[in-house]
């Protein structure tokens, strides 16, 4: 039996589908494509595998994250992450938020925010340019056309440089896409016992 | 994401973010690849580009983005597709009444969205390959 799980946690659950996910061994070469999958690389998650449906999208899907979340310069790996949080906080996506928490504290060595983050939600109380971040994330993602100069300015009283802004921008954008997708095609679940 | 995927276009980011978000040109290129995958695929299925484009016309209006709901919308000519871009429009029979529905959803309220809803879609006729 699994339940599903309701709080925020870094302890990172499964995944349960909703969508029943593309049977790889009945899968089109375009999704077999899109999934990267090769004779000695079979495994993949039932989140790509329910993705694959749309493989013209998939295939463009991943090299974008990976390229928000991981390309050199611009904000660092851990404050994309929080940029991450606050989507997934405001969207409330248990699964998103738990994977990009656990990272979050490996990156910056440290569990203190992400407790916080969970213990207090929208309104958690961070530290002066981990505030600004998150605030930022939480109000873009809640209302696109809210945000202003004013809150762009924040980031740079904080210390942001233009290219961090842009990054987190692009963080917080990408999570408004991948939020929907994880926490509407599945549900986020623990075995018992 | 069609205004992102020209910096310039943005003005509430301010001149030098704009000039910074040029050293991201492979991330906005990216972004124009999976614009055109979800409005234009090369197999739309049972969901032609020309909807996709009333419906994200519709998306960017309920978020108070008119430009980019205008943006969409400049593709679309047929006036039944148009229509559906507006947030009052119900949908045209009982199938696009519940996709619509959904989306509205998906866009506005993703948090609220329950298992459920997919069990819906699934008996309005949608197959598992909705789109993203």
């Amino acid at each position: 039996m699994s339940r599903v799980v309701h709080r925020f946690t870094r302890n990172v659950p499964d995944w349960q589908p909703r969508v029943t996910p593309v049977d790889l061994t009945k899968a089109s070469p375009e999704q077999l494509d899109a999934l990267k999958v090769t004779p000695s690389n079979t495994k993949v998650s039932d989140y790509v595998l329910v993705l694959a449906h749309d493989p013209e999208t998939l295939n463009v899907r991943s090299p974008l994250f990976n390229g928000i979340m991981y390309d050199s310069g611009g904000l660092s790996r851990a404050e994309r992450e929080l940029g991450a949080i606050g989507a997934s906080v405001v969207n409330r996506c248990i699964y998103c938020a738990a994977v990009h928490a656990a990272r979050h504290a490996q990156l910056s060595k440290d569990t203190t925010v992400t407790d916080e983050l969970f213990a207090n939600g929208e309104k958690a109380k961070l530290g002066p340019r981990d505030q600004a971040i998150f605030d930022y994330s939480v109000k873009l993602s809640q209302s696109p056309p809210a945000v202003t100069e004013a809150d762009t300015a924040r980031l740079r009283e904080a210390g942001l440089d233009e290219a961090e802004i842009v990054d987190l921008i692009l963080s917080t954008a990408l999570f408004g896409w991948a939020n929907r997708l994880m926490h509407i095609l599945g549900d986020p679940v623990r075995k018992d016992g | 994401m069609a205004q992102a995927a020209n910096p310039e276009a943005s003005p509430w980011i301010g001149a030098a973010a704009s000039a910074a978000a040029q050293s991201r040109n492979n991330i906005f290129e990216m972004s124009r690849q999976a614009e055109s995958a979800v409005i234009d695929p090369r197999d739309a299925g049972g969901f032609p580009s020309g909807w996709r484009r009333a419906i994200a016309a519709r998306i960017a209006t309920l978020n108070a983005l008119p430009d980019l709901a205008a943006h969409y919308l400049a593709g679309v000519a047929d006036p039944a597709l148009r229509g559906l871009a507006d947030p009052n429009a119900a949908g045209r029979d009982a199938r696009e009444r519940g996709v619509i529905s959904f989306m509205d959803r998906v866009a506005t309220q993703p948090r609220a969205v329950q298992a459920e809803e997919i069990e819906g879609l699934k008996a309005c006729g949608s197959a598992n390959s909705t789109p993203s």
